[in-house]
């Protein structure tokens, strides 16, 4: 009897050592899929400066974010890759903040079995190359741009039989990495990250090919009282910060985009 | 109301549940006879293979089979030795990826059949002369057959609401590869639910008239 008591008592211990030693800030983060390792990066730094505080992110495509927050979804910051869901959102009355400019996107032509970083948007009609990955124009940002860009060099009829549709940035780079699309448009925030440089190679697409890649975040109205969700949409403006998001290819607002 | 859009996801769909349909009851027919037959060892690890499906998040069966059908995977690289082009992003990609998928409802329903008719039927059949082959068409696939009513009622249902495999290896072609499931995800992302009502309702009642008409199957047979 007594060895099941002290075994509970045990139990008790351990179940209670287990628990959190303080109460933590806690703030989630739905971010587009394109900043994926930029993000990540960020919000280690921000972890450091903030240690016993919880940043969790999740990445999607900004569409289903945008969705997802209309419908309540519990999450604070919302990075998106395209401006005009951001505005949506603040219409609606699901965002506390007015849509912040944080950086301007970048496509390019990537690809891991051959070399890219000479292609041209003219090249893609190589009968070698049978299928090109975007992300799907119809609800991502990233494919809307790369389809703009295609229709801006006459080929977006040309191409339309080898066309293959990412659900997001990610996953359209996922398609070429694994090979099963010859070469895709993703975004160049993607394709400077070393696993992806270390295979073929990329090309900036030229920007005015495109209407440019506005991205803005919001603070929903999940996150409204949360004093590290301010903190977090602040820190995106240190130094820290646009170190990193310029590392990553993006053009920061204030600054001049590059050819 | 749906667009011409719609309904080539709808006739898609339903040409990818009919191939995939057809395909598995040849392909699962003999795997499952020999389920139920056999007393070899590796009568439980195939079994377990044919179930994998059962239990494995689609996600893992479509990032496998988006690297297998690669041009750098064993499937990619058998199809393009002879010659029959690369396997994503196509529709006989996603039949191949469908059949791996949809095996169990379709093996189990026709083994769990043999099984009940048990060896007798087969022993009467061979006593009185019948070659094997001919007493299989003639007495077992007739005693089974309310069990490959089901494998085809489930192979098929099983098939048009498949999704996550296809959304992985399909690369959402118009016409190719882009299924109700995929057309509804991609309606819903763009705000277009008016769109996505018709399409989901649709599936919706398509199921359950479905089991509607499988589970009334089964009030008066057990067996299956």
């Amino acid at each position: 009897m007594s060895f099941i008591k002290s075994l509970a008592a045990g139990l008790v211990a351990a179940f209670v050592s287990l628990a959190p030693a303080q109460a933590t800030e806690k703030v989630t983060i739905a971010a587009a899929a394109d900043l994926k390792f930029a993000m990540d990066e960020i919000a280690a730094t921000f972890r450091k400066a903030h240690p016993g505080d919880d940043v969790d992110v999740i990445y999607g495509s900004s569409g289903k974010f945008h969705t997802q927050i209309q419908q309540g979804a519990p999450f604070d910051i919302f990075f998106s890759a395209d401006v005009g869901f951001a505005r949506e959102l603040k219409a609606a009355g699901q965002a506390i903040t007015e849509p912040k400019l944080y950086a301007i996107g970048r496509i390019v032509l990537w690809s891991a079995a051959r070399d890219a970083s000479k292609l041209t948007l003219a090249d893609l009609t190589d009968p070698s190359i049978k299928k090109i990955a975007i992300a799907n124009p119809q609800h991502a940002p990233y494919g809307k741009r790369a389809e703009e860009a295609l229709r801006a060099v006459g080929l977006w009829d040309t191409l339309q039989d080898k066309l293959v549709f990412g659900e997001n940035i990610a996953q359209t780079a996922q398609y070429v990495q694994s090979g099963a699309a010859d070469i895709g448009i993703i975004a160049l925030s993607l394709a400077v990250n070393e696993e992806l440089t270390s295979k073929g190679g990329y090309a900036l697409i030229p920007a005015e090919k495109h209407s440019p890649l506005e991205q803005a975040y919001v603070v929903t109205k999940h996150g409204e009282g949360n004093a590290l969700a301010s903190t977090f949409a602040a820190y995106m403006a240190t130094p820290d910060a646009r170190h990193i998001m310029t590392r990553y290819g993006f053009v920061l607002p204030g600054e001049i985009a590059s050819k | 109301m749906p667009n011409a859009e719609d309904l080539q996801a709808v006739l898609l769909t339903l040409r990818l549940a009919a191939t995939v349909t057809v395909l598995l009851l040849l392909i699962g027919t003999p795997i499952a006879w020999w389920l139920a037959r056999t007393r070899s060892w590796l009568k439980g690890p195939v079994g377990a293979l044919v179930s994998l499906p059962l239990v494995l998040p689609p996600t893992v069966i479509g990032f496998y089979m988006l690297l297998a059908m690669g041009p750098w995977g064993p499937i990619g690289r058998l199809f393009n030795t002879l010659g029959w082009g690369t396997l994503p992003f196509t529709f006989t990609g996603i039949v191949v990826a469908s059949v791996f998928y949809s095996m169990p409802f379709v093996v189990q329903p026709i083994q769990n059949a043999f099984e009940a008719m048990g060896d007798r039927p087969m022993e009467v059949a061979a006593t009185l002369g019948a070659p094997p082959l001919a007493a299989f068409f003639t007495v077992a696939v007739p005693l089974a057959r309310s069990g490959f009513v089901t494998a085809a009622i489930l192979g098929f249902a099983h098939t048009i609401g498949e999704f996550g495999v296809v959304l992985m290896i399909g690369g959402n072609i118009p016409g190719k590869t882009r299924l109700i499931s995929v057309q509804i995800y991609d309606h819903v992302e763009a705000m277009e639910y008016g769109r996505a009502h018709w399409l989901a309702a649709g599936m919706l009642i398509f199921s359950f008239l479905v089991l509607l008409a499988l589970y009334s199957r089964r009030k008066d047979r057990i067996d299956v």
